[in-house]
């Protein structure tokens, strides 16, 4: 019930954006969201964006991900 | 970078188990690990990563399932509900085959009960705008990821002036359940898989007092394989190190430490915290949230009177001790045999995230 899927933002009209993952489009409202722009990734929950993907951070995981597996 | 992929790297979830394995080889005990959330009991039982720990790491699944941890009476007054000749139920689809005392939302449907199946609470609301000569009742269950999607609405039905949208709140707050959990005598956990979405909406502070009161390790987690795996090495390591229990977040991409404000914020004006009934946990002080007055006009409590029958429970079921991680569907008689995912006895065997239905569908009984 928690699931929530990434998904792109491909267009944004008011408070609602219209999101694609693997040619699937929805429309997902954007009142729980703050700054979302075109090519940004929200987690989509019941039909809302409950926060915008931090690239930042999660190339950081990744990358730190990758450090630690080479230190095996 | 599209945030699912990335985080499936097998390579690196191998090289992340093998940490694992020798992390925890030196520790004297068992290492018991909960995690909370019914998103990602399926999680790990997709992945397979159960039987890839090390056998002193024991994985335990909690209440996190809302459909699951939703009580009996509140299913048997949405069974009112669906009674009602001017009412339409709404709601997300686990819940239509839950039983109740004595019937379940899918035989009133099929006796002539209006009851659609939602994927959203707006769609509630179109069927609302829709519906004008009927009474919509959305019935709201979740955890704090789901309860400002519902409170959103409720704002957009005001200012829309949509009248015949109410919602049934059953909607649950998952630190006061963990705190139930910790004060349980025949339950031991040494860390907390914390859930990732319901952190994305309240962010990690609620989660300290576990750590510093009960001395219990969190880990804030996403739901890729190699998340869960990072979670588990992160609390190996402060289980086997002896460090101080702290509150970590693994799943940053998503979670801030505040949460999302706006969310909560909303969640805030429409919602105020009251004590709750949850399946095998019982009354749980501050674990549920009730539509506030000043929005009573879209609460079916207040607007749609119905008789309720009176509650009864199916003995044989062990759902509740399931919740509470003091048993596993292994220990069911009924699990398997009489209860299965095609004529389900228990909620934990209805939901797609309940604990029963991860075991029955992936056969992992092993830990």
């Amino acid at each position: 019930m928690c699931l929530a899927i990434p998904m792109k933002v491909i267009e944004i009209k008011n408070s609602e954006a219209v999101v694609e993952l693997g040619g699937v489009e929805r429309e997902a409202n954007l009142q729980l969201v703050e700054d979302v722009r075109v090519g940004d990734y929200i987690l989509i929950h019941a039909g809302f964006a409950i926060q915008k993907l931090d690239r930042e951070e999660a190339e950081k995981t990744l990358s730190y991900l990758r450090q630690m597996a080479e230190m095996v | 970078m599209k945030y699912v992929d990335e985080y499936s790297d097998a390579e690196i979830v191998q090289k992340l188990l093998a940490k694992i394995h020798s992390t925890s080889q030196s520790h004297p005990k068992r290492i018991v690990l909960m995690e909370v959330c019914g998103t990602h009991t399926m999680a790990i039982f997709r992945s397979g990563l159960r039987r890839l720990l090390p056998s002193n790491i024991r994985l335990l699944s909690g209440p996190g399932c809302p459909v699951c941890v939703t009580p009996n009476h509140y299913l048997d007054k949405a069974i009112a509900y669906a009674r009602k000749d001017d009412v339409i139920i709404t709601t997300f689809g686990d819940m239509l085959r839950v039983p109740g005392s004595s019937s379940s939302l899918e035989k009133e449907k099929s006796c002539g009960g209006d009851v659609v199946v939602v994927y959203s609470p707006l769609e509630a609301l179109k069927i609302a705008q829709e519906n004008t000569g009927k009474k919509i009742v959305f019935l709201a269950i979740g955890f704090e990821t789901t309860a400002p999607t519902v409170a959103a609405t409720i704002k957009i039905a005001q200012e829309k002036n949509i009248q015949n949208f109410f919602a049934f709140s059953g909607h649950k707050l998952v630190p006061p359940a963990m705190q139930a959990l910790v004060g349980y005598k025949d339950l031991h956990i040494d860390g907390f898989i914390c859930p990732g979405h319901v952190s994305t909406i309240i962010g990690s502070k609620p989660y300290e007092f576990i750590s510093e009161q009960y001395n219990i390790p969190c880990v804030v987690t996403g739901f890729e394989p190699l998340d869960i795996v990072q979670a588990i090495f992160m609390l190996t390591q402060q289980i086997v190190n002896s460090e101080a229990p702290k509150v970590q977040i693994q799943y940053r991409r998503s979670v801030k430490e505040e949460g999302n404000l706006r969310a909560l914020d909303l969640m805030r004006e429409i919602f105020e915290v009251e004590e709750s009934n949850w399946r095998g946990l019982g009354n749980i002080p501050e674990s549920g949230l009730k539509i506030k007055e000043g929005f009573s006009a879209y609460d079916a409590e207040a607007n749609v009177p119905v008789q309720v029958e009176e509650t009864r429970e199916n003995e044989a079921c062990i759902c509740g001790a399931i919740l509470r991680g003091v048993n596993t569907p292994l220990d069911c008689p009924l699990f398997g045999r009489i209860c299965t995912p095609e004529s389900p006895v228990g909620p934990c065997m209805v939901s797609s995230e309940g604990t029963c239905a991860a075991y029955f569908k992936y056969g992992d009984y092993g830990k």
